[in-house]
């Protein structure tokens, strides 16, 4: 068990910059997610906190400890890779007991560890099978007992579900974290994949270009985003964008978009740009005929639960998540009223957050 | 007639006709290959006198003449003295009598196959050690001119060995290696190990560094994750290597002819040499020659899997 402190992370891969300026903590148990398009550095990050890269610069710290430069083998981490990384010339068994056998734990004990293990993840009887048959589920199984056996003092887990098939991929994510919550370990978990980050983590820390743009809990994140990149990226469909006019007061409560007047939440900070963009998610734009917004309807996806509105406005196209009974024409004209709790507004020079209500009532997050 | 278009473009399974040519195709290569081992090991068996029968006999007494002949020196005798000798003691005795011969010691067939296997074992063990050791480093680590080091190493191939014959004659006399079993290994290694570290850095390359980093995060050193984890998976790379190296070694002609006569010759210059009565002894150099190519064989036999799975190595991703 242990928090892991990155400090100003650097590496660079010739001119390429993979990683620059990352930090952030991980607190002792916590399940911490690592999100970001591919090519963003999180694995690269991850790569260093294991010590099978060395930073550029920044220190890293287990425990307190500085352990930047330690050995990956002395760290006591445990890694599981994306392709499972079994020992293609050893049986299940050999597999798990591995890292045992490396530590000249006595035999009898190397037995029991592996049983124990295999009943966790109810491998026992693949046991003394080689793993060149095992499904690719089976093979996860057995990466995870590989690195559970060991009792290291945190797991790291780089795309470990992004071989599985889909349906597998649902039941390993439930999987996992019903594992983290037996076993309690400090685990940080690599993604690109938004549905696993944000129904499996405690925080989720989001990268882009190497850099760690927001850390904090899943409905932080997706409520609360802090730059356009975060907005964006998460959520399915993504946060419509719109123009809006700058030039805010701190204190505003109302922005410009296309002649109209939202209401939106209390600035805290000015703006002084003379353009600005306001974000909101699909599911807090309500149709509604009195609507300050009015626009065609594009297109309408009926997707069961509920359906998915596409509306041209002279503002922009923004797509609005409506109940699955009210009935919906293609070429009807509609009013949309956005919730104004949830306008986001950007920066559009740094595309940054402005600071609002948004981020809870008295400027605590 | 759909089905019929379908079968003919159908690249999974090859049509009765096409199997019955790809089949007719082999066996005529495996008979035009295998016609000339046949016929050496058929020659073996003959009397000298069969051997250079013409037209040759397919069909004939066997007699082990030839093999008796490998490894024995004989001489001539009256059979007044032959007749004092008293009874043949041997069967091999025997046989020799029958051409008015005598035994008279052993051989130096078995002191040259002796030095083929050391020499030939010797040199492989040597190339595919430093092969492979040199084709991890090659693979895994950021090597300075490594481009170039790897042009280097395969360019010493692009010429026959033989065009140096003549300086690493001259180089093996000043050192005083001509002749001796450490000269001629270092020499067919030399040869070797430019093939090995290419044949081998192929299959390191196709084994992922996860293995390794897999290793090294649970505890092991690098050093232990190359033995327990990667070199168990380059079983099949080293296996055919191993027999490509064993059977340059074991076959070559020249540099042997050049370099040894007596102490550390290999059996490839000597067995042409063997001479009977009237020119060469041609039974018993088709004995030598089916001898020479039992450890080949052998090995060959031994390491079938290993070396299919090793030849065909990146055609197919596993």
């Amino acid at each position: 068990m242990a928090e892991i402190t990155v400090q100003g992370l650097k590496k660079y891969f010739g001119d390429f910059a993979a990683v620059h300026d990352s930090s952030f903590r991980v607190h002792d148990g916590e399940f911490f997610v690592m999100l970001g398009p591919s090519g963003c550095g999180k694995t690269t990050t991850l790569r260093m906190i294991a010590g099978l890269e060395l930073p550029s610069e920044g220190r890293i710290l287990l425990d307190g400890e500085d352990v930047t430069w330690l050995r990956a083998a002395r760290r006591d981490i445990a890694f599981v890779f994306q392709l499972f990384a079994l020992y293609p010339h050893m049986n299940v068994r050999r597999n798990i007991s591995f890292p045992l056998r490396m530590e000249h734990v006595k035999r009898a004990e190397i037995r029991r560890r592996v049983d124990e293990v295999a009943d966790l993840l109810r491998i026992g009887h693949l046991l003394d099978k080689p793993v060149g048959g095992l499904s690719s589920g089976d093979r996860q199984r057995v990466a995870l007992g590989r690195a559970i056996i060991r009792r290291a003092k945190a797991f790291l887990f780089d795309e470990p579900l992004g071989a599985l098939d889909a349906e597998f991929r649902d039941l390993m994510r439930e999987e996992l974290r019903q594992l983290h919550d037996r076993i309690g370990a400090t685990s940080v978990y690599v993604t690109h994949d938004q549905i696993e980050a944000m129904s499996m983590a405690d925080r989720i820390c989001v990268m882009e270009r190497g850099k760690v743009l927001q850390v904090g809990t899943p409905m932080d994140i997706y409520n609360r985003p802090k730059t356009r990149f975060v907005a964006g990226f998460i959520g399915s469909p993504s946060m419509n964008f719109l123009p809006a006019g700058g030039g805010l007061p701190k204190g505003a409560e109302e922005i410009r978009v296309n002649g109209a007047r939202l209401k939106m939440p209390r600035l805290r900070e000015p703006l002084d740009a003379p353009e600005a963009e306001i974000g909101i998610r699909p599911e807090h734009i309500r149709l509604a005929q009195d609507g300050p917004l009015r626009g065609r309807v594009f297109a309408v996806e009926y997707t069961g639960a509920s359906q998915l509105v596409t509306v041209d406005t002279p503002a922009g196209r923004l797509k609005v998540r409506a109940g699955n009974t009210q009935r919906i024409d293609e070429d009807e004209t509609v009013g949309l009223t956005p919730d104004p709790r949830r306008i986001v507004v950007f920066d559009p020079r740094d595309e940054r957050a402005l600071d609002s209500g948004l981020f809870g009532e008295d400027g605590h997050e | 007639m759909t089905a019929n278009t379908n079968k003919a473009f159908s690249v999974s399974e090859a049509s009765g006709r096409s199997k019955a040519i790809a089949g007719a195709l082999v066996i005529l290569y495996a008979l035009v290959t295998m016609i000339p081992l046949a016929w050496i090991f058929l020659t073996g068996f003959k009397s000298p006198p069969d051997s250079i029968a013409y037209p040759p006999k397919v069909v004939f007494t066997p007699s082990l003449e030839g093999y008796v002949n490998l490894f024995t020196t004989r001489s001539r005798q009256t059979p007044e003295y032959l007749e004092s000798l008293g009874p043949p003691r041997t069967w091999y005795d025997k046989l020799v009598r029958e051409r008015n011969m005598v035994i008279t010691g052993p051989s130096r067939y078995k002191d040259r196959y002796v030095n083929s296997l050391v020499i030939g074992f010797g040199s492989t063990f040597l190339a595919v050690f430093l092969g492979t050791l040199a084709a991890y480093g090659f693979s895994r680590f950021k090597v300075p001119l490594k481009d170039d080091l790897l042009f280097f190493i395969l360019s010493t191939r692009m010429m026959p060995p033989i065009a140096v014959a003549i300086p690493i004659y001259l180089m093996y006399r000043q050192l005083g290696l001509s002749d001796t079993w450490l000269g001629m290994i270092l020499l067919y290694t030399a040869v070797n190990v430019s093939l090995a570290v290419w044949l081998l850095k192929g299959f390191v390359d196709e084994i992922p560094r996860e293995y390794e980093e897999a290793a090294v995060i649970d505890g092991y050193s690098r050093f232990q994750a190359f033995i327990k984890v990667v070199l168990p998976q380059m079983r099949a790379g080293i296996a055919a290597t191993a027999i490509f190296c064993l059977i340059f070694a074991w076959n070559e002609y020249a540099f042997a002819l050049l370099l040894t006569s007596g102490t550390a010759q290999t059996a490839p210059p000597f067995i042409p040499q063997i001479i009977g009565e009237g020119g060469l002894d041609w039974p018993a150099v088709a004995a030598g020659t089916t001898l020479f190519l039992v450890p080949i064989v052998f090995f060959t036999v031994l390491l079938r899997n290993q070396l299919l799975r090793g030849i065909t190595f990146g055609a197919v991703r596993k």
